[in-house]
């Protein structure tokens, strides 16, 4: 093997290092075979700094040990994918000359640990992503997940979670376009955060981070590097304990902002100007990863003196100079001879640019400190040769067992539906989300064409006719009944979302969150559901472009629902055809596209009324879900479909609500169904596929052609009212009726009356 | 008409204004808050954005900008500056408009549409509208939340020099219809002589049907046409 070919020099332990012991190795969370392999890779004993930079690299974040098998699984080439994964972020084409740089990261660990700061970093860190490619980021979205709302913890981390995002992308005038957010004990003890980022840029101002070029400067741009988030990267890789939230902190890095902002600007100039060859985020694993993978994405080694790394105080050693994840840090490749050009620019966005190194011909990652050498490990092996592992995998029988129970109400109402109606929209899950994205600025930059709030989000592309829309989707519990189906769905309400908003789906972004990959039954859900993921990308075309893996969500053995979050991106190519959710005209005709069906399993319903979650997750007819997308888009072009919205948690009857209460003037609606199906499922269930539009009453024929020539079960099923005529749904046997203020409030008030009422400060601390 | 938009560091609605002054046949031109002089320039606008970081106090820092030392000079002799969100606590800060911006009674950053009734249609920020007209412009702060003592209230008041007040559909101030605490529902003000105004909510972001609302142009049309009277008339000031 190649790692054999190239050997490292001897290198003297640096004096006060500690010795390396079994203990030590194991407190760097490496096994001892994987000790054993760095042993041979290096052909002696490594030093403690080599050890602390093997940790990083070959932790599950950086190095995907568990995961890398089956992210082979993923589909991720198309003729409009610019760059797959591999890099900073994913790049497609999306016309006019335009290319659109994407990606979602997790900041789960950091997150459960300290809310604000893991969150906000989390925005930064996504941000940097975008913007070393080349774009100007254009918008971000949020996925989130936590426990149910009624302990104080729970509120504590969801309230800093969302004014750390808030906060971040806020001061750096990034619009917030959406997102989404489930509550679910299954996320007690690990909320998830997962950052998306939409970046826009001319196709001839692409760069990545590569280290060509040997003898070309390394320079350290941006922040000085601290002691904080030293092995951030090992921390997010492993299961939190109770403790962890005291004993953790100082691994969570701390964000600013306003140099993020600095940073921005002097990057985008920076990669203007044409003085440098290769840019890259100083993220997980720091100054580590960025250098090592530069360096190998061109075959070159690189040099680097740790002495001369701007530092923020005095008498840190290498091994806290590589492995700090101090924020709003850069790795610049420099042209040699260019140095005093980059620095200039930096200096004008009041920001240091130093030379810390240069890019050699050895393929080696060497760092000296004043002349001493202290660590030197062969490139390749480094950043490639971490071990991967392909684990056993089974089913947990509990799961199954709980899949194929026997539901509740699945036959035979056991409440009055009308009230339940209103209640459900007071469940956290199917509230409002104004209360948090009122904290996210929507429109800085003027180009939002829809805000958080709708199946998706849109910005428009100034100077086009074009607009980008974005979405996040997963719902964990239909993946944790069944992780293949689930994430198959995942990705179909993606594309469905984006289709509602007249934008063709192109490709994805995903975040894979987990529990513990050691656990056979955990294992069995990465595999199936990533198998599910590829299956429906390449249905849909839209490959994957890069993502992050986020494992080991534990808390005390107890694991998250399987989370494989979808971040997927659209383009609308005439921002005349964008569509929003909500009917807008009484007399209105309200269609359904798709097929009712009789499934309860994985619902809100159930979890809300029942606390269960349960059953088979609804099924999905991939070759009917494209007909689905088809025929909305080709109706949405024809310019007279007035509103569209995907049918989705809470089920039909939750969708047709929230098309009469979610635009600017509520409505009301009358309804009927003829399906021969009992009454709980067909109103309340999860049935993929569907699809509610309102049209004008004279275009019901043109709209319902299109669905034909989709061969799409498609009917008009009732008519938008004034607001004042009250919202119904009649079914064979019986009928269902709201108050359209009633349930505006109930949705309204649902998340603000958990989240801003007085809490005893005892319970605000449990 | 040349429109200085002054870039702060932390500045992200500079981009936003320099294209509503285009979209209404303004020249705009970007200023980086180290470059002095202001020759030539008919306005001067601050934008929204965190001009330093702010993490002090919004607009704290950006009152001792290099830039700002010729703003005050070019305000008191007459010339237009119009400071929006940020803007507002920077000529706030600056002794430029009277008060002050603390966080909102919500204590949280707030990202909505707001009405807001113009209480003035004979400002050289306002000549587009109509007195009492009611619009809808977004808002997104988290200290806009506008205090000043009894004194400088009452002369605010009496001087008619709120310009636009936070009111609900009908055009009616009340607490419901006040999205962040601001006294008597004050949005927006003037100066004493009338050429230095400051406003809480975005109407750079209010210019495009397709984004919304388009409430926000006759400011812009309103500031370009004053402008354009004034150099037509050779009474343009602050030259």
């Amino acid at each position: 093997m190649s790692e054999q070919t190239l050997r490292p020099g001897e290198v003297e332990p640096r004096e006060g290092d500690p010795e390396i012991t079994a203990e030590v190795v194991a407190d760097h969370g490496l096994s001892p075979d994987e000790y054993e392999r760095i042993e041979r890779i290096m052909g002696r004993t490594p030093t403690f700094t080599e050890l602390g930079v093997f940790s990083a690299m070959w932790s599950e974040h950086c190095g995907y040990k568990n995961s890398k098998p089956l992210l082979r699984l993923l589909p991720t080439e198309a003729p409009w994918v610019i760059q797959g994964p591999g890099e900073n972020a994913g790049v497609i084409d999306i016309g006019d000359g335009f290319a659109l740089a994407f990606k979602i990261e997790s900041h789960n660990h950091p997150s459960a640990v300290e809310p604000y700061q893991g969150a906000a970093t989390g925005v930064g860190g996504i941000l940097r992503d975008i913007f070393t490619m080349g774009a100007r980021p254009i918008a971000v979205l949020d996925s989130l997940r936590f426990g149910d709302l009624d302990t104080g913890r729970v509120r504590y981390l969801f309230g800093g979670v969302v004014k750390g995002i808030g906060d971040y992308g806020n001061c750096v005038g990034i619009p917030n376009i959406g997102g989404e957010v489930h509550f679910d004990r299954g996320y007690e003890g690990n909320p998830l955060v997962n950052a998306m980022c939409l970046g826009l840029m001319k196709h001839e101002d692409l760069i990545t981070g590569v280290a060509e070029g040997v003898g070309n400067p390394l320079m350290a741009v941006g922040a000085r590097t601290g002691r904080d988030g030293i092995h951030g990267a090992t921390f997010a890789s492993e299961e939190l304990s109770e403790t962890d939230d005291v004993e953790s902190r100082p691994m969570v890095q701390v964000g600013d902002p306003f140099t993020e902002k600095l940073l921005l600007e002097a990057s985008l100039e920076l990669i203007q100007s044409g003085h440098i060859v290769g840019i890259q985020d100083m993220g997980a694993a720091g100054l580590t990863s960025s250098a090592t993978e530069m360096a190998s994405r061109s075959g070159n080694g690189v040099e680097i003196d740790a002495a001369l790394v701007p530092v923020r105080e005095e008498g840190m050693t290498p091994y806290e100079i590589l492995l700090s994840e101090s924020q709003e840090r850069m790795l610049v490749v420099a042209k040699v001879g260019h140095e005093s050009d980059v620095q200039a620019i930096l200096e004008k966005w009041e920001l240091e640019a130093e030379v810390i190194g240069r890019v050699t011909d050895d393929g080696l990652f060497r760092v000296t400190e004043n002349g001493t050498t202290v660590c030197e490990i062969p490139g390749m092996p480094l950043v490639d040769g971490c071990p991967t592992y392909q684990r056993e995998g089974v089913e947990s029988p509990e799961i199954a067992a709980l899949r194929d129970m026997e539901l509740p109400e699945a036959t035979e109402p056991a409440r009055d539906l009308s009230e339940a109606w209103v209640d459900l929209f007071d469940s956290p899950n199917l509230g409002s989300r104004r209360w948090i994205y009122n904290q996210y600025d929507t429109t800085v930059r003027t180009n939002t064409v829809i805000p958080p709030g709708s199946d998706a989000g849109v910005v428009r592309i100034r100077g086009t006719s074009r607009a980008v829309a974005a979405t996040t989707d997963c719902n964990g519990r239909y993946v944790y009944l069944s992780p293949k189906q689930g994430a198959v769905i995942a990705v179909a309400e993606a594309a469905r979302n984006l289709v509602c908003t007249g934008a063709l789906p192109t490709a994805i972004t995903n975040n894979l969150n987990f529990g513990s990959p050691l656990k056979p039954h955990i294992y069995y859900q990465m595999r199936e559901a990533v198998t599910g993921m590829a299956e429906a990308c390449s249905f849909f075309e839209t490959p994957v472009t890069g993502g992050n893996v986020s494992l080991f969500n534990e808390t005390d053995g107890v694991a998250i629902y399987p989370t494989p979050t979808v971040g997927m991106v659209g383009v609308v190519e005439d921002v005349e055809h964008i569509t929003r959710m909500a009917f807008t005209t009484p007399g209105d005709a309200i269609l359904l596209f798709g097929d009712n069906t009789n499934e309860l399993g994985g619902s809100e319903y159930l979890y809300h009324f029942h606390d269960l979650v349960a059953g088979p997750p609804p099924s999905v007819d991939l070759f009917m879900e494209r007909s689905l997308q088809q025929a909305t888009l080709a109706a949405i072009r024809t310019g007279k479909v007035k509103s569209a919205h995907d049918c989705a948690e809470g089920g039909l009857a939750i969708a047709l609500a929230e098309c009469a209460v979610g635009g600017e003037e509520a409505v009301g609606f009358e309804v009927e169904l003829k399906d021969s199906l009992p009454a709980v499922p067909l109103l309340f269930g999860e049935a993929q596929g569907r699809i509610v539009l309102s049209c004008a009453a004279e275009d019901v024929d043109d709209i319902l052609s299109v669905a034909r020539e989709y061969s799409l079960p498609a009917r008009r099923i009732g008519t938008v009212r004034e607001a004042s005529e009250g919202l119904s749904i009649r079914l064979r046997d019986q009928e269902i009726g709201a108050d359209v203020e009633a349930i505006r409030v109930a949705r309204r008030d649902a998340l603000p009356r958990r989240m801003d009422a007085p809490v005893a400060t005892s319970e605000a601390a449990d | 008409m040349r429109v200085a938009v002054v870039t702060f560091p932390g500045s992200n609605c500079d981009y936003d204004l320099y294209q509503a002054v285009k979209q209404v046949g303004g020249n705009p031109e970007f200023r980086w808050h180290r470059e002095r002089g202001l020759d030539g320039i008919d306005a001067v606008m601050l934008s929204g954005g965190f001009s330093y970081g702010d993490y002090l106090r919004a607009g704290a820092i950006a009152r001792f900008s290099p830039i700002m030392e010729d703003v005050v000079p070019f305000a008191e002799a007459g010339g237009l500056v119009v400071g929006i969100c940020n803007g507002f606590q920077v000529l706030c800060e600056a002794g430029l408009l009277p008060g002050a911006l603390i966080r909102n009674e919500s204590l949280r950053f707030q990202s909505e549409d707001c009405l807001m009734r113009v209480e003035r249609a004979d400002t050289p920020f306002t000549s587009d509208y109509a007195e009492g007209q009611v619009i809808r412009v977004p808002l997104a702060h988290a200290e806009g939340n506008y205090r000043a003592d009894d004194e400088t209230l009452a002369q605010l008041e009496a001087g008619n020099r709120v310009l636009f007040r936070y009111v609900d559909a009908h055009g009616n101030a009340s607490d419901e219809a006040n999205p962040n605490g601001s006294t008597a529902g004050i949005a927006g003000i003037v100066n004493e002589s009338g050429n230095v105004m400051g406003m809480m909510p975005h109407p750079e972001r209010a210019m495009e049907a397709l984004l919304g609302s388009t409430d926000g142009v006759p400011l812009f049309a309103s500031l370009v046409a004053s402008l354009s009277a004034g150099a037509a008339a050779g009474t343009g000031v602050g030259r």
